[in-house]
């Protein structure tokens, strides 16, 4: 009746994985109790759950995100706190068992949970108001991406409380992850939630690409686009391209462990190595989906706050599609190691270093936007400035790694883990974070902490730097990652020291939870009613703060880069004459049914409960037709409410 | 217990191989510091001499273009980009871990089988092996052939240099020298299950006569590995005590490659 799932598959007898289990499962039913207690549900369901509004998907988005990070940096404190203290005979307090699903855990939740739906829920807030647009080209199909991508992070949550989750490496690379070495449930926890979020992120990037090709304001040729739409582009475009190999290689690996077939086994004909070559044909360009988003959030920050145009506009264009194009001819340097022969490595060692023509590109070019401008060190720019610096770091021990006889005796040390922890964390999480400080008044009207934030760069600045020089220096040393304890005492001060960035880094995440509930409480005071907190360049800043749900009352015409800028200088026309009627897409439970299903699909298909897995999916296929059919009537805001909407919002700017 | 204290892992090179890849990664780095450190000495200085209140700065707000600065960034880059892809070129070809080592010193040929989890070395034409030891002479080139017999695995002794995978059901092919006697410690440098962070292993690095006299006295004093000694140190499990083996079935390496090596059927019929 119920499959492979009995009580045996809580842990009661382990106190570590028992205590999480309880923590979360008793932290989930307060928020749900207090929900329910303030009777907040109608309101809830109304505005947010339902919701087809890309900025509200947008902020869903983030906030997945950010509570994904806490979770993800739990087990990075966890694993660095093992490590600082299992040294010489010393097991540590995380036996393997349960240390290598956290290692397990910790990347896949970073990489798909935390980074991806923050840099896709900022790409899905800013690029249709930088377009000028009122939605991105499918809000329904938006929702849908939006809950599915949840469900894969409920998913693995999930798998704390009811059994285990994979023991592979975040990758799981067979045979070990093969149902021969791995019997449990973990690895299909795995494969199941980011067959989900796959899906989702895949219809997500469809969704960017479509709205960025054929939605754009009138007089918004591509070379007019502001560098995060071409970055989100190109990022989108990745996401199209790689994202179904994902789910072919997984589906492959399904395949082996649910009917016995031998894709990847080490019998029957099966061949493992196709595996690291099709998940890293996908893991590559992945690195650059969630980078570029980011470069993209630096040239704006970098621009708005030097007060002056970005430098080399076409090259940066350039230097993105080059990238775009360059990461899937690359992926073989994540295995220089399995002996492809001199030829092969070489090509593609120099292959990986090309990149770095464009990425070197880019950084000069904010080198000079920065020269001759006049920077406000707003809390962006101090992630600007930190990410340009730590970025420099990273990108050498990349391309040092890119040389093949280097990369022979640094594979898969510490050295390669404090490489690219150097790249992500100073690109994507900075970005990520500038972004959330610029867009936060746009998304909610008002200005977050100034002091925290800048308290909060400091931290996560400083924190880095302890946290992976340490790990760098102890690579060379030749420790490996992955290691639930070591035997060489030399190694433990490096891993202490790391410990202690791990701690300060903490102090920063502890900070931006400061900052945004004391943000929340002085909000009467932070308010921002121009719209234009950062004087802005790109149009989003044209509009209110939040803007309302149409974004834009009158579509604004466009002339030139940098579209509000030149509007500013030729002076701001304040109200249109008359205004037209726009529909506004109605709200949809499309979305959330729909992945409430996914999850008992998965969910059921984890334990083998087939009758529950059949039932799941028919009843999001049903959900989908159901929605699909229905003749939807969309909302409308009438002339007379826009003009009223707009002389407020006029009103409310004019000096006190 | 394999504890070793104070080695300096892959800057302290104890075999040519090593020593290579060391200075290809202090060459590749100082071409890189060449553009990265200007880069952030420029980012910090322009941040600051540019911040808004300082009054002496220049300000152009609508400068957004120049065709010498362009030429120079896309250059630089290229220029370094040409320079180390000579050296990943060469470096790649010169110390291909599949190529043979130039000495006069007739090599000695290991073959390697990771295990659940530990390490099997067999030396074929002496007729011996040992588990999580590898006994070596100084100054003579080591041929090893490598494998798994379940998850893949990466053999890597950080003072000798390159790492290889050891993969189920193929082989490869790693080719090093120790230069000078001492203990190096090797350990599996891709994660393979519970027991991982205990695959580890020693090198002994002997002079040669000192070798041959452990190959006598191993081959007077050790169990023979055969099929049946096989299956039972195959059994997945940790082992840190240092088995040797003074005899070994000759055949047993080509069956861990390849394990069902029964006649091969015709295509489309069953076994």
């Amino acid at each position: 009746m119920l499959g492979k799932l009995s009580w045996a598959a809580i842990p009661f007898d382990q106190p570590i994985p028992m205590a999480a289990s309880l923590f979360i499962v008793v932290g989930v039913l307060s928020v749900l109790g207090l929900v329910t207690w303030k009777g907040w549900w109608p309101y809830l369901w109304r505005e947010w759950l339902t919701t087809v509004d890309h900025k509200r998907i947008g902020v869903m988005y983030v906030l997945l995100a950010l509570v994904l990070l806490l979770r993800g940096f739990m087990d990075a404190i966890m694993m660095r706190t093992q490590l600082a203290i299992a040294a010489g005979g010393a097991q540590g307090y995380l036996p393997p068992e349960h240390y290598d699903q956290i290692f397990s855990a910790h990347g896949t939740i970073m990489i798909f949970f935390m980074a991806m739906p923050f840099m896709v829920g900022l790409m899905n807030f800013v690029v249709p108001l930088q377009l000028g647009v009122r939605d991105v080209a499918f809000p329904v199909l938006n929702a849908v991406s939006f809950w599915l991508t949840a469900s894969g992070a409920l998913l693995v949550n999930i798998s704390l409380v009811v059994g285990e989750f994979a023991r592979t490496g975040w990758l799981a690379y067979p045979p070990l992850s093969e149902l021969a070495f791995s019997p449990g449930v973990g690895v299909d926890y795995y494969l199941w939630a980011l067959q989900i979020s796959g899906i989702g992120t895949l219809l997500a990037g469809i969704n960017m690409v479509t709205t960025i090709l054929k939605l754009r304001a009138p007089g918004m040729t591509y070379m007019r686009m502001p560098v995060f739409c071409w970055t989100a582009l190109a990022s989108s475009m990745l996401i199209v391209a790689a994202f179904p190999v994902l789910t072919a290689t997984f589906g492959m690996l399904l395949l082996d462990r649910y009917v016995g077939m031998h894709f990847f086994t080490n019998d029957g004909g099966g061949n493992f190595m196709m595996y690291i070559n099709l998940i890293w044909i996908w893991g590559h360009p992945e690195v650059y989906i969630l980078a570029l988003p980011a470069f993209g959030i630096f040239s704006e920050v970098i621009a708005t706050f030097s007060g002056k145009a970005l430098f080399g506009y076409r090259s940066m264009v350039m230097a993105t599609l080059a990238i775009c194009v360059l990461s899937f001819l690359v992926w073989l340097h994540h295995f220089f190691t399995m002996g492809a022969g001199a030829n092969v490595n070489a090509i593609f060692g120099i292959a990986s270093m090309i990149i770095a023509i464009p990425t070197g590109v880019k950084l000069f070019n904010w080198l000079f936007t920065l020269y001759r401008g006049r920077i406000r060190f707003e809390v962006p720019v101090l992630w600007a400035i930190g990410f340009m610096v730590t970025f420099a770091i990273g990108g050498m021990t990349g391309v040092l790694q890119a040389v093949p006889p280097a990369d022979f005796v640094l594979h898969n040390s510490l050295f390669l883990v404090a490489h690219f922890h150097n790249v992500i964390i100073g690109s994507v999480v900075f970005g990520a974070m500038a972004g959330y400080y610029y867009w936060f008044p746009k998304a909610f009207g008002f200005t977050l902490h100034r002091g925290l934030g800048v308290v909060s760069f400091w931290c996560w600045f400083v924190g880095f730097y302890l946290a992976f020089m340490p790990l760098y220096a102890v690579g060379l040393l030749g420790m490996t990652r992955r290691m639930q304890h070591y035997a060489d005492l030399s190694w433990q001060p490096y891993l202490i020291v790391a410990e202690g960035g791990a701690v300060v880094i903490l102090c920063g995440i502890l900070a931006t939870i400061a900052q945004l509930v004391v943000s929340i409480r002085t909000r009467a005071s932070r308010r921002d009613l121009t719209g234009d907190p950062w004087e802005g360049r790109t149009l989003e800043w044209s509009t209110s703060s939040p803007p309302p749900a149409y974004n834009f009352a009158v579509l604004p015409k466009v002339d030139s880069l940098d579209a509000f800028w030149a509007m500013k200088q030729r002076g701001l026309r304040v109200a249109a004459e008359r205004y037209q009627a726009i529909e506004v897409p109605r709200n949809s439970a499309n979305g959330f049914v729909t992945a409430f299903f996914a999850v008992v699909t998965g969910f059921a298909m984890i334990w083998h409960i087939w009758w529950m897995a059949i039932l799941g999916l028919a009843c999001a296929v049903v959900t989908l037709l159901v929605f699909g059919w229905v003749e939807r009537v969309e909302g409308e805001v009438s002339g007379e409410q826009l003009a009223e909407a707009e002389r407020a919002r006029l009103r409310s700017m004019e000096p006190a | 217990m394999l504890v070793t204290s104070c080695r300096e892992g892959v800057l302290d090179p104890h075999g040519p191989v090593g020593a290579a890849e060391r200075l290809i990664l202090f060459n590749s780095t100082a071409i890189m510091l060449v553009v990265v450190l200007p880069v952030i000495v420029l980012t910090l200085a322009f941040a600051w001499w540019y911040r808004a209140s300082n009054a002496r700065a220049a300000y152009r707000p609508d400068w957004s273009y120049s065709g010498y600065i362009e030429l120079v960034t896309w250059s630089i880059p290229a220029m370094v980009v040409i320079l180390l892809a000579a050296v990943a070129w060469i470096g790649s070809h010169e110390l291909d871990p599949a190529l043979r080592l130039q000495s006069d010193v007739r090599p000695i040929r290991v073959q390697v089988v990771s295990l659940d989890w530990k390490w099997l070395f067999i030396y074929p034409d002496q007729q011996v092996a040992s588990v999580n030891q590898l006994e070596i002479p100084t100054g003579v080139p080591l041929e090893f052939l490598l494998t798994s017999a379940t998850v893949m695995n990466s053999f890597f002794v950080p003072q000798l240099g390159s790492q290889i995978y050891t993969m189920p059901g193929m082989t490869t092919r790693l080719n090093l020298l120790a230069d000078r006697p001492g203990e190096y410690p090797g350990l599996s440098a891709n994660f393979s299950g519970n027991g991982f962070s205990d695959m580890r292993f020693l090198v002994h690095a002997v002079p040669a006569s000192e070798f041959a006299s452990w190959l006598e006295h191993t081959r007077e004093t050790g169990a023979v590995l055969n099929a049946e000694a096989y299956a039972q140190l195959a059994e997945p499990g940790i082992n840190t005590n240092l088995q040797t083996y003074g005899g070994v079935d000759p055949q047993l390496f080509e069956r861990i490659v390849q394990p069902a090596a029964q006649p091969a059927a015709a295509p489309g019929k069953e076994q």
